[in-house]
């Protein structure tokens, strides 16, 4: 009897899907069809139902989504904001919006003209679309559980004012940030306010500003992302408890640059992660408690640039090979950890062969600390007296501070 | 003149010295690249000999090799053949030979594992040092009389170039911090032939750091056609002006 029961309410369950399925209907919008624009399909399409769109070009205006209904392009159909208005505003929950082409947003720093702009909602997916000359990209503001995936946004202008930032995510909850490629925008991934969230497999590079810039997002990942040739590279600041795994960050060059600024963040985890080719590498200031391992650091003009103002940083396992400094600093004070790194600068020896050097490694030299100081000493690099008073200095540390060293340099790479 | 100039330069090319440092530059310059995993650290190598062993050994070379040729060169002034045409074929001679064993030793080497533009820029400096130190060494040999002050005067005038020259644009950085000092270092650069070539080399080098506003000043200076021209036009006014203040001395010099 109990099995009759079970199929009953199997049989139940089915027929309220079936009924759920053929509720939900699929409204076809194209040049050939019934609804010529997609605002006449949203006006009759209610909850749950599926707008497809045939390949053309809908100026739309203002397209506000304001039901929870799928939205899907077939071979890209071009959204032409005209150089006047927002594209898409959405403003329900559960959206998906899938396979556009969004064009020509207006510009606006009052109102943030965007590709696409989510007010407020829950669930709703931004996949597979292509945004050109918009002035933000997708933009989100008080939204929960959101999955921004596989975009193309590429914005042409020149100067900072003129342009918004790629993907901007402001007081927002659960992201997710996957696999999208952003160039040319102010910042690439735009960060405030944003909390337990991912940013995944990203591409971010040829940014006006910044690649990645992070503000007041606590308990934040970001995995896997290419972060190359942006204005001033990626900054995280004043945030909390971020981990950041096998990224890459490379060509990030000028005086103001960095491959990754970390200002006033606590408990970081960074694991993995690439560096090469910028001007500095790491620039950190009033950064306490990160732990770095596994990192490498290549061809970077600084690897390292740890102001006196953070503290409980740990450096372990990592590999600092070809940077022309490895560390640089501005003060006496430190109180960091470093070990069992590998610095290809390193000229000690190992006479137990356990792998570790005898003696301790210090990755400042003198001469990065007067050049922190009076950068036009630049002037002197690699000369004679300059290598001089850096040996010198190794000898008897007097300017470089006592207790930044590696007590346990690695003989072969950490890694 | 050709005559001259064949012989000294034969005359050096055969003595053991020359050999010697030709050999020791080929082996070192082939071991920095040959054992070094890191490409940059064998340039670094081979950038401190250009720097340091080449002026020092050409200085040091050219000058005993002047003061050794006394009786040489009395001999000749003797024949019917201008002064002028004396003291320049014994300079070509020099320079030709201690460019070529510079060449041979570091820049064939240097060319097999660099072929770019910085492998091209660091033959030309080492080359350019070698000339000009083979005319500062003339210069100081033929003002003075005694052997063993020559010697000294080169080998001060090579720690000044290489070391104190340095020192002092330190101690002028320090003092006058307060300024903006990119453009003037410029100018200073080229006072010195060593440093002009390191500030050149370092350019095409350090390319990540010298991003700074320093090295963006130096860069848009020596990145640009401008200060290459202007580069190798001191380089040669470096060869050119010992040359001919010693051919000036020589000229009227009671031997």
């Amino acid at each position: 009897m109990g099995g009759y029961a079970e199929v009953r309410i199997c049989f139940t369950i089915l027929s309220l899907l079936f009924f759920y399925i053929v509720s939900a209907k699929t409204i076809l919008v194209g040049p050939t069809h019934v609804c010529k624009k997609i605002t006449a399909a949203l006006n009759i399409a209610s909850a749950g139902d599926t707008i497809l769109v045939e390949a053309g070009v809908y100026k739309e205006q203002n397209l506000v989504i304001n039901k929870s209904i799928v939205l899907k392009g077939i071979n890209f159909p071009v959204l032409d904001g005209e150089k006047k208005y927002q594209i898409i505003s959405i403003k329900a929950d559960a959206v998906v919006v899938d396979g556009f082409k969004i064009v020509h947003s207006g510009i606006s720093s009052l109102e943030d003209l965007s590709g696409i702009k989510i007010y407020g909602n829950r669930d709703v997916v931004i996949k597979n679309n292509k945004l050109e000359d918009t002035f933000f990209g997708i933009f989100t503001e008080n939204v929960l559980n959101c999955t921004i995936e596989n975009n193309q946004l590429t914005a042409f202008s020149k100067e900072e004012q003129q342009s918004g930032n790629g993907i901007h995510c402001w007081k927002s909850d659960s992201m997710r940030i996957i696999g999208n490629t952003i160039t040319g925008h102010r910042d690439g991934i735009y960060f405030e306010f944003v909390k337990n969230s991912v940013i995944w497999r990203n591409t971010s590079k040829d940014n006006i500003r910044y690649g990645l810039h992070f503000m007041f997002s606590n308990d934040d990942s970001y995995i896997c992302n290419i972060f190359s040739n942006n204005g001033s590279g990626v900054s995280v600041m004043f945030s909390n408890r971020i981990k950041m795994f096998n990224n890459f960050f490379e060509e990030n060059w000028g005086d103001a640059s960095h491959g990754i600024l970390l200002k006033e963040i606590s408990d970081g985890y960074m694991q993995g992660n690439y560096f090469a080719k910028n001007t500095s590498a790491i620039f950190m200031e009033g950064a306490s408690r990160i732990f770095m391992k596994y990192n490498t650091f290549e061809n970077n003009g600084w690897a390292l640039k740890i102001q006196a103002s953070c503290m409980d940083v740990v450096l372990e396992k990592n590999n600092f090979i070809g940077n022309t400094f490895d560390v640089g600093t501005n003060g006496s004070l430190m109180q960091n950890t470093i070990n069992n790194n590998y610095w290809d600068k390193y000229v000690g020896y190992d006479l137990n062969k356990d792998n570790i050097g005898d003696i301790p490694y210090r990755p400042v030299s003198m001469y990065s600390m007067i050049v922190e100081k009076y950068p036009s000493a630049m002037i002197l690099f690699r000369s004679f007296i300059t290598s001089l008073l850096d040996k010198t200095e190794k000898i008897i540390p007097s300017l470089t501070p006592e207790n930044l060293k590696d007590n346990r340099p690695m003989m072969k790479k950490a890694f | 003149m050709k005559k001259i100039i064949k012989y000294v330069t034969w005359d050096i090319l055969r003595n053991k010295i020359v050999l010697v440092y030709t050999v020791i530059l080929l082996i070192t310059s082939l071991s920095v690249f040959g054992l070094e995993d890191n490409a940059t650290k064998g340039l670094l190598s081979l950038l401190n000999i250009i720097l340091l062993i080449i002026p020092l050994v050409c200085i040091i070379f050219s000058t005993i090799y002047i003061y050794n040729s006394n009786e040489f060169i009395e001999l000749l002034v003797s024949q019917p053949l201008k002064r002028k045409t004396i003291w320049l074929s014994l300079y070509t001679g020099l320079a030709v030979s201690l460019s070529l064993s510079f060449f041979v030793g570091a820049g064939i080497p240097l060319l097999i594992y660099h072929p770019n533009i910085l492998g091209l820029l660091m033959c030309v400096v080492g080359v350019s040092l070698s000339i000009i130190f083979v005319g500062i060494a003339m210069l100081a040999a033929v003002k003075t009389r005694d052997k063993a002050k020559g010697i000294g005067v080169v080998i001060l005038l090579w720690l000044y170039f290489s070391l104190l020259f340095d020192g002092l644009v330190l101690f002028l950085l320090f003092q006058f911090a307060d300024y903006p000092l990119e453009k003037p270092m410029i100018a200073i650069s080229a006072l010195n032939p060593i440093d002009l070539g390191r500030v050149l080399i370092m350019l095409q080098m350090d390319v990540a750091a010298m991003l700074g506003y320093t090295g963006a000043v130096l860069k848009e200076f020596f990145g640009s056609t401008k200060g290459i021209i202007f580069a190798f036009i001191v380089l040669l006014f470096w060869i050119a002006m010992p040359l001919f203040l010693s051919l000036r001395k020589f000229k009227s010099k009671d031997l």
